[in-house]
């Protein structure tokens, strides 16, 4: 080690009220190196980022960056070291132009606004990141706002670029275009931490690999070319056995969810569905695949009755629920997953507790009260069945990590014992075990004779699930396929939009 | 009916010195909701400065330097130690009413010490309707117009203004990018806190030039309405100001029009109106993000996960 390393963070302890997010945790990146740091939700990774780029200070241990000992009280104190951070959860500002959001911090005295635009273009056209500096952010989809995050980072020529799980809201295909970003910003020089836990992302663009579990680091700067994804697994996970199995197939029983001729608005008032048909049996899974923006998120809402139609009709049990509020679907027998945890899923300031039982607290009340020792002991049961890890029961769920939050999340609405479940991204940003634990959720379900709508943009998800396989582009099923027997390449041509004949339905 | 016009100006500017600082505030994610209580220390105090010294420009600083510390004593509890802006606001204008009242016991109903009389704009004055309208007025009014233009400009095309705006919209994000949120809010409360004192010293020096206990009457509630009637622009509130100040001055004068017309009902309106733009800005803005900033009344702390 002849040289200082660009990144080095030596012994990080850091603590949050009821938990250990960070013991004795190291990392050293090299200059020019794309670096993964790999650990399941919960390992620290998070944490030791957010130390990293100073947004936490941490309680023990030392930032070194080219070996000179750091103290950053700010994130500004950070980013002006080089650091640039693109977070999990965006820090965008909704209301704000893209070109807004990307100057904002590092913007000049007077702001000229199509100069500031047109600069902002040409970055983004050098770094391949096509965007519309004009729009505002709230117009955009994840993989688009995820765009943004980068160039800010690119806008401010930082040296060390953390992505924490940066691929979690990309299509296939965008994901190797980042993995292209990237590998050209470790060409330049620069250091790139990607922190992830899909393990072909590791292998496929990160030069070494550094592991996390339960706040330590658990192996330092490995070379990924010679180590292998059952390798890191193992690191990450403690145990080994991952490879998901195909669930048998089952012969499914009558319609649950119909969906038939349905229209709807996005965000925008643009249309987002177009006349699109859709039939849910009883004991299956029907897979949604489909690049980001297609939608799928829309659909999951119109069935859920969270956005309105503009045409069609949907039906749960053979009843017509097409203008009918969520609450008397969910009376129905549907339960909905969606996309964004916390903020619909789960609100983030009230307690486990207060959350179990947002949904029903029918059984937990004597009159018109509520009964706390009921709704301890029913979130207690909740918690134990459905592997939640978490602090005392009555603390805000804040603190949850990502995984956590899910399976306090699909625990909530599975208690129900729905007919119908409409899952939207539901193994979104979990690790290995947590994935797994809401795949196999889902899959019981189906085998209890629920209907399941699964909308995923992992593929290798949705053919292990699915019983049947949907396409959706720009709001329309453009083909089903059998998950059994179809080639991957097929699907990808129908995500993209390409429709290959003997593929489509 | 010049009469009416005229005091529909001045009457509007003093609500939009007021709301200016309200919504410099807002857009930092502020609700100071003690514009009341900042106005009330902004004229008493101008009005004692103005008393002693027989300097009313020493008047209207004193008054605007009393609001911003007013302001920045809800800055030091909202953003400092993040307590509940709306309690802290509410609590922040009885307190100004009240401690208003008390500095200014002994100058009740004393004549004023020194005026700040209209500009004299010479002949311009003399131009039949827009001479007494527009430039036969007093200094606050084109203090309102400039300290307006230069409100929406600061906002929106600069560097300081987007921070601004950014803490209000996200404060994370804000902070994220190397802006300090405690800072800018602190500035943004402290300037409307300035601006609630001028208004109030408007009141005291020009409009009504003395003293006396709940001389604002309110204005400062109507103030706080006319941010949410203005959408948070400067220019809308500025329509909302002259709608509102036109009110205020229709109010002194129904009587002798003699038009038989509630006066209380008329001062229901500016409210009445608020709520309709809400209903109408929530009724058009289905999927779209309310122009209210996003953050306002939030507290912001750094690490809270």
């Amino acid at each position: 080690m002849s040289q200082a390393a660009a990144v080095e963070l030596v012994d990080i302890w850091k603590r949050f009220p009821g938990v250990v997010a960070n013991a004795g945790a190291n990392l050293r990146v090299e200059r020019g190196t794309v670096h993964a740091v790999l650990g399941e939700n919960g390992a620290g990774k998070s944490t030791l980022m957010n130390v990293l780029s100073g947004v936490y200070r941490p309680d023990e241990g030392e930032v070194r960056l080219d070996g000179t000992p750091q103290r950053f009280h700010t994130p500004a104190d950070a980013l002006a070291a080089g650091i640039g951070m693109v977070h999990q959860e965006f820090r965008l500002v909704p209301s704000f132009t893209v070109a807004e959001n990307v100057v904002l911090g590092s913007a000049e005295r007077i702001l000229r606004r199509q100069d500031v635009e047109a600069r902002v273009d040409e970055v983004a056209r050098r770094f391949g990141l096509a965007t519309e500096p004009d729009r505002p952010v709230w117009q955009l989809s994840m993989g688009e706002r995820q765009r943004v995050e980068i160039l800010k980072s690119l806008w401010r020529d930082a040296r060390i670029l953390i992505l924490d799980e940066p691929t979690a809201v990309l299509t296939p295909n965008e994901a190797d275009e980042l993995g292209e970003v990237l590998r050209h910003m470790a060409d330049d020089g620069r250091s790139v931490i990607f922190i992830s836990h899909k393990l072909h992302e590791v292998t496929g663009f990160c030069d070494v690999a550094t592991v996390l579990r339960g706040g330590e680091t658990v192996a330092a700067s490995l070379p990924v070319a010679e180590t292998d994804a059952a390798t890191l697994a193992n690191l990450m996970v403690g145990s080994t056995s991952l490879a998901g199995e195909r669930p048998p197939y089952r012969t499914p029983g009558e319609v649950r969810l119909a969906v038939s001729g349905l229209c709807a608005l996005d965000d925008r008032g643009l249309p987002a569905l177009h006349d699109v048909d859709l039939e849910i049996r009883s004991g299956e899974i029907v897979g949604i695949a489909g690049v980001a923006g297609n939608g799928q998120r829309e659909l999951a809402q119109v069935a859920a009755g969270l956005r309105g139609s503009t045409a069609g009709s949907v039906h749960l049990d053979g009843k017509d629920v097409t203008s009918a509020p969520p609450r008397r679907r969910f009376g129905l027998g549907l339960c909905y997953i969606p996309e964004d945890r916390i903020g619909v899923g789960l609100a983030p300031r009230l307690s486990v507790v207060e959350n179990a039982v947002l949904r029903t607290y029918k059984g937990h009340r004597r009159g018109p009260f509520l009964v706390g020792s009921r709704l301890t002991a029913y979130c207690r049961d909740l918690v134990e069945r459905f592997g939640v890890r978490t602090g005392a029961l009555g603390d805000p769920i804040a603190g949850l990590s990502g995984g956590n939050l899910q399976r306090l999340l699909v625990g909530r609405e599975l208690s129900g014992r729905p007919d119908v479940v409409v899952a939207a991204q539901p193994t979104r940003g979990l690790d290995v075990q947590g994935v797994k634990a809401i795949q196999d959720l889902l899959v019981a379900e189906r085998d209890a004779g629920t209907a399941v709508l699964l909308i995923s943009e992992d593929l290798d998800e949705l053919l292990t699930l699915a019983d049947r396989l949907l396409v959706m582009h720009e709001g329309r099923i453009v083909a089903a396929f059998d998950p059994m027997d179809s080639e991957r390449s097929v699907i990808g041509e129908a995500m993209a939009g390409h429709l290959a004949d003997e593929g489509a339905a | 009916m010049i009469g009416l016009l005229v005091a529909t100006v001045s009457f509007g500017a003093l609500l939009y010195l007021a709301a200016l600082g309200e919504l410099i505030s807002e857009k930092a994610g502020v609700l100071n909701l003690g514009v009341e209580g900042m106005m009330a220390m902004g004229a008493v105090s101008a009005f004692m400065a103005a008393h002693q010294t027989g300097n009313p420009w020493i008047g209207l600083v004193v008054g605007i330097l009393a609001g911003a510390l007013t302001g920045l004593l809800h800055g030091w509890f909202t953003v400092v130690l993040g307590a509940e802006q709306v309690v802290s606001g509410l609590s922040l204008t009885i307190l100004g009413l009240g401690f208003a009242a008390y500095m200014g016991k002994n100058v009740v109903g004393r004549p004023p010490g020194a005026v700040l009389a209209p500009v004299d704009w010479g002949p311009l004055t003399d131009i039949p309707w827009a001479g007494p309208v527009l430039f036969g007025q007093a200094p606050f009014v084109y203090l309102a117009v400039l300290v307006g233009i230069a409100t929406w400009f600061v906002l929106s095309r600069t560097r300081a203004g987007l921070a601004l705006r950014a803490a209000g919209e996200s404060a994370s994000t804000a902070d994220a990018a190397g802006h300090s949120v405690v800072g800018l809010r602190l500035c943004a409360v402290g300037i409307g806190g300035g601006l609630a004192g001028a208004s109030g010293a408007y009141l005291t020096l020009t409009l009504t030039p003395q003293w006396a206990e709940g001389i604002t009457a309110g204005r400062g509630w109507i103030a706080v309405a006319l941010v949410i009637f203005g959408a948070w622009r400067p220019g809308r509130a500025a329509v909302g100001a002259l709608l509102f100040g036109g009110l205020l001055a229709l109010k002194t004068r129904l009587q002798t029009f003699g038009v038989d017309f509630s006066p209380i009902l008329l001062s229901m309106l500016p409210y009445v109106s608020t709520i309709a733009v809400l209903i109408a800005i929530s009724v058009r803005a289905r999927n779209r993000p309310s122009p209210a900033p996003a953050a306002l009344g939030t507290a912001y702390r750094r690490e809270e996960r």
